[in-house]
């Protein structure tokens, strides 16, 4: 048996700026995986394949052994708590943050200091309550699957923590960053059986990617 | 829960059925009878037991996974029993106390809370063999290979056999001067691999160049045999308890190299599982295509210290139900006899001695329409010329 390598990606800004960095390692999808409806995708390394799959599945996917490698925001990999990971390179793609945001309105008497007990909108339910009970305050929990900044404007929740690029959404929606929580970027994951067994192909590409993303 | 779904078992628990329980079965015959074949004492520790004596030593890591009960007769705290290893232990120091060696095996169900991983069970059938009083890398060999004879039996092929010491990263940190918060962190980034995390925290920590070099060079030492001397060579100036730990995995590497000639030993020097206990060189087997070590061992000495008697102690455990699972399903050809229902005395005689020359016979009961396909039967009794004779389907 060669050992093959299947690495899986999401659709969406990891994707866009995968691509090209697995493109300067020598990897080079056969077919557009934006376009294609196929899941599992050749290259033209025949011992390389890609597999798209939805973000918050790529911890899944990899610990269990479906794919080798995979590229997962930090966020997906924070909230998924697993231990059955290697999280191997920092791949500095995709990079954002982590924030608890809240209404302009609320802001202006608003005292980060004082915060007790929170209703908080998220669709990070672990990392939310861990960041919050590191620091001794109760949280109630909302959890969302999208469109997060709704929930202030609506009454649903007083706060959201949320993923935050530019800031635009934010903005239009009448929301300040308040605290921030974590600086994200996709991060290079292996599962461990594959990172033993598949050991020399397996860190000879993580290391080859290293090299790329230290050149920057 | 409605009628509807009052047949569902609870998460993490199931049944083995006809066919899956009598293969079960057939491997832990196998695996009870290797287990004679090496000398190891089979002992049968209760379900259940006080909660203080389940967690002590090494048991505390399982707290969690221990569900707990009130005893209605004492009052006090009972525990299902989530591991046997500790178990095993109590009854070296408590029962036992020989001077010599004891050798210990065990193969029962244990109880856990939580499954290890996902879709995992919560009722593993936990097969194990435990050497205390001895502390020479022998005693640990022997473990070792005990651990890949057992997987080989049970037809495990494509081992992949890592080597650690849980004494390396212990002095690194102690040299770092890091406190037991600080340590904890750590260890969970290290688990991960994940390098850049590590820089950061020791860069916030402000550990010393060195230290720091050294903390971080664990995250790459993994690999094939190469990784020995790597590791050795950049911690040759590094504090005794290091040395000491590089010397003992040596030790154990050689002797099981010279042992077992065709067995792949690798090593991890940063997978720490069984941190809270293990004392010594650890050893764990991946197969392929499953994340998780199938099964795992190590060197635990002084764990019987709580029960009064400090004793060197290493062994490994593993979980049958698991390993038969990811064993590709084997179904069984169908053998057996089937017999009518008939009162005919030379027919129950002949049934008598087919049974007890270790023939399967299956009695069709009368007013039953059934093949002998459908009772697993291959052949069939049929009288002939006065006889009961077995003749082919």
């Amino acid at each position: 048996m060669t050992a093959s390598l299947n690495i899986a990606l999401s659709k969406g800004r990891i994707l866009d700026e995968i691509l090209p960095l697995l493109g300067r390692a020598g990897i080079e999808p056969r077919e557009d995986p934006a376009a294609s409806r196929k899941l599992i995708l050749d290259t033209n390394l025949p011992d390389i394949k890609l597999t798209i799959i939805r973000a918050a599945d790529v911890p899944t996917y990899v610990q269990y052994g479906a794919a080798d490698l995979g590229v997962a925001g930090k966020d997906v990999l924070m909230e998924s708590e697993g231990d059955g990971l290697y999280e191997l390179l920092d791949l500095k793609l995709a990079r954002c943050r982590l924030m608890v945001a809240e209404p302009e309105r609320l802001a202006a008497r608003d005292d980060p200091k004082s915060w007790t007990r929170l209703r908080i909108a998220t669709k990070y339910v672990n990392i939310t309550r861990r960041h919050f009970a590191a620091k001794g305050i109760q949280t109630d929990i909302i959890k969302l699957y999208g469109s997060m900044e709704l929930a202030p404007l609506v009454g649903l929740s007083d706060r959201i923590v949320d993923l935050v690029s530019t800031g635009q959404t934010l903005k239009a929606n009448k929301l300040v960053e308040v605290e921030h929580i974590a600086d994200i970027s996709a991060w290079l994951v292996a599962n461990k059986a594959s990172m033993k067994m598949k050991h020399k192909p397996l860190t000879s590409l993580v290391s080859r990617l290293a090299e790329i993303v230290e050149q920057g | 829960m409605s009628g509807k779904d009052r047949w569902l078992l609870p998460e993490g628990i199931e049944e083995v059925l006809p066919a899956d329980a009598w293969r079960q079965e057939r491997m832990r015959r196998r695996v009870l009878d290797l287990f004679r074949r090496w000398g190891y004492e089979l002992v049968r520790p209760p379900m259940i037991e006080y909660l203080d004596s389940l967690l002590t030593g090494l048991g505390q890591d399982l707290d969690l996974q221990t569900f707990k009960i009130t005893d209605q007769l004492s009052g006090r705290m009972m525990g299902i029993r989530p591991d046997m290893t500790p178990q095993a232990a109590r009854i070296d120091a408590h029962y036992l106390k020989r001077e010599g060696p004891a050798r210990l095996c065990y193969l029962a169900p244990v109880l856990r809370t939580r499954p290890d991983e996902f879709a995992g069970s919560r009722e593993p059938l936990q097969l194990g063999a435990e050497l205390f009083g001895h502390s020479g890398p022998e005693s640990d060999v022997e473990i070792l290979s005990l651990m890949v004879t057992t997987l080989d039996i049970l037809g495990l092929e494509t081992l992949h056999i890592d080597l650690g010491h849980v004494g390396v990263f212990r002095g690194l940190a102690a040299e770092a001067g890091l406190d037991v918060a600080q340590e904890a962190e750590l260890f969970s980034a290290l688990q991960r691999k994940a390098r850049s995390d590590i820089e950061i925290l020791l860069q916030a920590w402000q550990v010393g160049t060195v230290q720091k070099a050294r903390l971080l060079a664990l995250v790459e030492l993994n690999g094939d045999e190469a990784v020995l001397p790597q590791a050795e060579a950049l911690f040759a100036e590094a504090s005794e308890p290091v040395r000491k730990a590089l010397a003992d995995l040596r030790a154990v590497f050689e002797l099981a190299r010279r042992q077992r000639p065709g067995l792949s030993l690798n090593f991890d020097l940063a997978e720490l599982s069984g941190y809270g206990y293990h004392t010594g060189v650890a050893f764990s087997a991946f197969v392929p295509g499953h994340g998780r070590a199938v099964a795992k061992g190590g060197r635990y000495d002084g764990i019987g210290k709580a029960f009064g008697r400090d004793r060197a102690a290493t062994g490994f455990s593993s979980d049958l139900r698991q390993l038969l699972g990811l064993l590709p399903a084997a179904p069984e050809p169908a053998t057996g006899i089937l017999a009518p229902y008939d009162d005919d005395p030379g027919l129950l005689a002949e049934i008598q001695h087919l049974r007890e020359s270790g023939e399967r016979v299956v009695v069709r009961l009368p007013g039953v329409s059934v093949s002998a396909a459908d009772l697993g039967c291959d052949r069939e009794l049929v009288r002939r010329d006065g006889a009961w004779i077995v003749n082919k389907v």
